[in-house]
């Protein structure tokens, strides 16, 4: 503290932002979300210029700037890890409870990354390259957790 | 009108982990008024201050158009005021290109975040994610940020022994900075012992929770002698940004600091930084920033962040003196954070820091995760 700061009259007031919304996903973001719940499929997009596989899905190739939007492929429910870390802290914003792998994985079909929960095995035993496979929630709370976490295939 | 633009005061109230006892109008009232006085600068419409640039966040500040609350404060009212709403180095550019472009002969710059103000720093940086793909997972500042340490570690030999040096470092420039936190010294055994938070981040490999509020009087080349005898200049300024998602990315690549790097030195004339450059200050938040963020603006070889450390190679560029954002600087003014300490050393103010005959500084600054975003500021004598 600033030295001889006077803090006669110095009161914190708590206060809390907690406004709940509704989102709409876009048109690919809520095909990619309700494919997920409704047939536990998860799908990308393809770009059929520079042939990569996008998930999550988007409508444009950020490289090519071509219109994708409609170029669905099936990507596996199985995937490698490619980055992780151990989450070793909670906090209201985590999905899960501390500690957990947080992890980059490739879905099978897919060029690139999608961060996700791995779970079903010990911290110090999570690698790169392991193989893991989707395992979907049993309860749906129409978002992205409905696939729970990735456990080890 | 003159091509240079000069920094010609700057006001700062110290890096502290928690000011409870004021608001961030007060913290702004506590840098503009010494801004007044050194410059003699008014609000008259039309030699004064008739444009004043922002810099802060609306989730840190827990409302809606955060510089709303800072209008009475800098003065705004009648005259233009612009928000930055990410690192505020990128806001001393626009009010660089304000008055390039003639619009302006002198503006203000005025930043302040309070990240005490918050439970959480990173239930803050998820928001900065969308929220189909990216927050339900809890990505995070901190949690991104593991994920490039990961990956940039193993491509540049960087060992956790090298973060542990990079942290004492810090700290011990630190002490020297009268302005910066008082985060403390430690020893590379605290810093091995200390725990991790998402490996391989440990505890002192990340910045601590900073509150800090600071501003700066531009003016054009041709008005500077009205407001200082000890002007700095701006010579280059670049940014880029990175793809959104971090699986789309490489995340060791510094690919938007080297397009930031191309800008900057191509505006102020730098062939090799190693030799064109007296004094660097990089944004590091996490520790393996650091020498990643060299090889990004060539200051290290590409994936010789390892041995640029062994070899020594933050003391010899005299990288970071202030004690970098490691030590502690709040998220959003980072990168104004290093271009003060490019400031002080160039007028030769840096006391027991000081570099001898310093004449040319880079400041760079970085927004989002895994520096998605990426800032250089090119300041001369």
């Amino acid at each position: 503290m600033k030295e001889g700061f006077d803090t006669t009259d110095c009161f914190l007031v708590d206060g809390k932002l907690a406004l709940p919304y509704t989102y709409f996903a876009g048109r690919v973001g809520s095909k990619f979300l309700t494919t997920i719940r409704d047939e536990k499929k998860i799908m990308g997009i393809k770009c059929n210029k520079c042939n990569k596989v996008f998930v999550p899905p988007r409508q444009t190739c950020d490289v090519c700037m071509e219109d994708i939007r409609d170029n669905w492929v099936d990507v596996q429910n199985t995937g490698k890890v490619t980055n992780f870390t151990v989450v070793r802290y909670d906090d209201k914003h985590l999905p899960k409870k501390a500690p957990y792998v947080l992890a980059m994985i490739q879905l099978d079909g897919a060029d690139t990354p999608l961060v996700h929960v791995v779970e079903g095995i010990d911290l110090d035993k999570a690698k790169i390259g392991m193989k893991v496979q989707a395992v979907f929630a049993k309860e749906t709370t129409n978002t992205i957790l409905d696939i729970d976490h990735f456990a080890p295939a | 009108m003159g091509n240079r633009v000069a920094i010609c005061a700057m006001a700062q109230v110290k890096n502290e982990p928690n000011v409870w006892y004021q608001r961030f109008q007060g913290m702004l009232l506590d840098c503009l008024e010494p801004i007044l006085q050194q410059t003699g600068v008014t609000y008259d419409t039309d030699k004064g201050i008739r444009n004043i640039v922002t810099c802060s966040d609306d989730v840190f500040d827990a409302r809606t158009i955060s510089d709303n609350g800072m209008t009475d404060v800098v003065g705004a009212h009648f005259r233009g005021e612009e928000k930055t709403a990410q690192d505020g180095l990128n806001g001393l550019g626009y009010a660089m290109a304000c008055i390039l472009s003639g619009h302006d002969d002198v503006v203000l710059f005025m930043g302040h975040c309070k990240e005490s103000q918050t439970e959480s720093r990173n239930m803050s940086t998820n928001l900065a994610y969308d929220p189909f793909f990216c927050r339900p997972v809890g990505m995070d500042f901190l949690n991104v940020n593991a994920f490039q340490a990961r990956a940039y570690m193993e491509k540049a030999g960087v060992t956790d022994e090298h973060l542990a040096e990079v942290v004492v470092r810090s700290r011990e420039n630190a002490a020297m900075n009268p302005f910066a936190r008082e985060s403390g010294k430690v020893t590379k055994e605290d810093v091995l012992n200390s725990p991790f938070l998402a490996d391989p981040i440990r505890e002192l490999h990340a910045y601590p929770v900073t509150d800090w509020a600071v501003g700066m009087l531009l003016c054009c080349e041709e008005r500077v002698k009205e407001f200082t005898d000890n002007p700095v200049w701006i010579t280059g300024f670049g940014n880029c940004m990175d793809r959104y998602f971090v699986g789309d990315r490489d995340l060791t690549s510094n690919f938007s600091l080297k397009k930031a790097c191309e800008k900057a030195y191509g505006m102020a004339g730098i062939k090799d930084p190693k030799s064109d450059v007296d004094v660097i200050e990089l944004s590091d938040a996490y520790a393996h920033q650091l020498p990643m963020l060299a090889e990004g603006i060539g200051l290290a070889g590409e994936g010789q962040g390892g041995k640029w450390i062994e070899s020594g190679g933050p003391a010899k560029a005299n990288v970071n003196l202030s004690g970098g954002m490691l030590n502690g600087n709040p998220i959003m003014l980072g990168g104004v954070a290093r271009a003060v300490e490019g400031y002080i050393q160039l007028r030769g103010e840096a006391g027991d820091r000081q570099v001898d005959g310093a004449k040319r500084a880079l400041a760079h600054g970085t927004t989002g995760g895994a520096c998605q975003h990426q800032t250089v500021l090119i300041l001369e004598k």
